[in-house]
């Protein structure tokens, strides 16, 4: 028998699971797919917890729900990975041989990269949404927070999701008025970037967005530590902002596990063919979703576009046959803007997010770069898309190429 | 593009100003495009983490990133930010003759 192992069962483990099982020949091939956790976050929901919209409940399912029968599924932390002699060690002592390998070990925080942020104040006046035990103690503090300053920063690109910052401020400025002390709260958007986004286009949109919801900004800040004491968070040139809350993004970063393997950079994101998805070293090991060092987004709906082309890729590799699909850095996000309303944006590799139309067959068109109450039910909607049809590997009504349709340049 | 003249030769810029080919470099340049960037002496170290850039650059295909410099101990980050103010990744690609660094979505 071969061996196919997928290393992670989060967002894109899952989805290439799914995607595999049913076309891998059972009589040839066996699949193995391993994670620490018992529990599946669905991610993009932790964002909504802190102003009361999900409660942790709404976010988790077991992961052996998204099995399917017929493949092996271990629970443990993976050890180390051994590339040079095709296996794998699992903490449970374990050691798994593989003919391919799928690497999907995801991106997570460390705010003790940051001097002085994982310190006294760790969650006590200084909160990340970017976990679950983050976003929940954050949502226990708002319920009682009665104004101030409230300052969210960025530590390092990249991050996941990279509009949730973002998101986390429109909707703060809506939960405030909603509440009756946004009149008591400043907020100031703290980022490294030199505007509110990356690209120029969506940056002026939403740049003017913070303005119009009175939104300080405060662009090409790099933080090199947090004063606690003094709560004011200084740069590496010494400019200091004062917070009375600080809600922090910290450095986004792949598995320890990467960097005890020695497959990562300095980030421990592994290098990766950004159009096949073909690690960069090992031609039998495959990287997907969060993980890669690619230059797109770290999304779900990028994980999802990936997991198309790997599909065919990963099978062509088995055959033996050359890599033909190739991966554009597609990205699709909504946007809440608060107050009921979201934003689209649509892009890849070589084509920044632009106005128009987004045209999806059954329920489109919807509005891109502006808002719209139409872009906040397609955010709604996509958690019932994510545990549905996403994880479960079914084909999306979204091309996993970028389309020019509709779009404005 | 756009040509212009610079330290006695003609060099051809790209859209973002960053050199257009990298290989056109030599000190004497570096020195202009710094006092451009407000660095008036191009120190020693200045010219040692320039340098370095253009390595990582030859062998790998881009400039390495800060914490990248940090890490393997070539210049800590506070000492970076005092050589070169104000966006030191983005200057000292500059001043190397390299690409503008790819900003990550
Ligand atoms: C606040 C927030 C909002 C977001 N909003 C959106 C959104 O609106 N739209 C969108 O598309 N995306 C969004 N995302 C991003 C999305 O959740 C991720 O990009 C996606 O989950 C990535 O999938 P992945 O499989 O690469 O990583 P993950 O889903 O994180 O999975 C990685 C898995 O690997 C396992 N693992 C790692 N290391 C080990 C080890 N050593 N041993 C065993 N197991 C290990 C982990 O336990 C985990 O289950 C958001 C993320 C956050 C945090």
């Amino acid at each position: 028998m071969k061996k196919l192992v997928i290393l992670g069962a989060g967002t894109a483990g899952t989805m290439m699971l799914n995607k595999l099982e049913p076309v891998l020949d059972k009589d040839e091939w066996k699949i193995t797919i391993v994670d620490q956790f018992e529990t599946h976050y669905y991610q993009p929901g932790f964002l909504f917890i802190p102003f009361g919209i999900y409660t942790p409940k709404d976010v988790v399912k077991p992961k052996r729900d998204f099995f399917p029968t017929g493949i092996e599924a271990i629970q443990s932390r993976i050890e180390i990975i051994e590339p040079d002699k095709n296996q794998v060690k699992l903490e449970n002592g374990t050691v798994l041989n593989y003919d391919f390998l799928i690497v999907a070990t995801g991106s997570k925080i460390n705010p003790a990269e940051t001097e002085g942020m994982k310190e006294d104040m760790w969650r006590k006046n200084i909160f990340d949404f970017y976990t679950i035990e983050g976003t929940t103690a954050l949502s226990k503090f708002l319920k009682y927070w009665e104004g101030g300053k409230m300052v969210v920063n960025i530590a390092e690109m990249p991050i996941k999701c990279p509009v949730a910052p973002l998101e986390f401020v429109f909707l703060a400025d809506w939960w405030f008025t909603e509440q009756g002390i946004r009149d008591k709260v400043d907020i100031e958007f703290v980022t490294p970037l030199p505007g509110a986004f990356t690209k120029p286009k969506a940056s002026q949109v939403f740049g003017d967005f913070l303005d119009k919801k009175n939104i300080k900004l405060m662009p090409d800040f790099n933080i090199a530590r947090v004063d606690h004491e003094n709560n004011k968070i200084v740069s590496w040139e010494e400019t200091t902002v004062d917070y009375d809350l600080l809600v922090t993004i910290p450095t986004n970063m792949g598995d320890d596990v990467i960097e005890r393997s020695g497959m990562g950079d300095e980030l421990n994101f592994i290098p990766t063919n950004k159009q096949t998805l073909q690690s960069d070293k090992w031609e039998n090991v495959f990287v997907l979703g969060d993980a890669t060092n690619l230059p797109s987004s770290k999304a779900g709906s990028v994980a999802h576009f990936q997991a198309d082309i790997l599909f065919d890729n990963i099978q062509s590799a088995m055959d033996g046959r050359p890599l033909k699909a190739k991966y554009d850095g597609h990205a699709n996000c909504y946007i809440e803007s608060g107050f009921g309303k979201g934003i689209l944006i649509d892009f890849n590799y070589d084509t920044e997010p632009l106005p128009g139309k987004f045209p999806l067959p059954g329920v489109g068109p919807f509005s891109l770069l502006e808002e719209t109450k139409m872009n906040h039910y397609g955010k709604m909607m996509f958690r019932w898309m994510y545990w549905n049809l996403l994880l479960k590997g079914a084909e999306l009504p979204i091309e996993s190429e970028m389309l020019m349709a509709g779009k404005r340049a | 593009m756009a040509s212009r003249e610079i330290a006695g030769v003609t060099v051809e810029f790209d859209d973002d100003n960053f050199m257009a080919d990298h290989t056109a470099w030599n000190e004497a340049i570096a020195a202009e495009l710094a006092n451009e960037e407000g660095i008036e002496t191009l120190t020693d170290r200045h010219i040692e983490i320039v340098q370095y850039f253009r390595n990582e650059f030859e062998s790998i295909g881009t400039a390495p990133s800060i914490r990248k410099l940090n890490k393997s101990g070539v210049v800590p980050t506070k000492e970076l930010y005092q050589l070169f103010p104000g966006g030191p990744a983005k200057k000292a690609a500059r001043i190397a003759g390299l690409k503008k660094p790819q900003g990550c979505v």
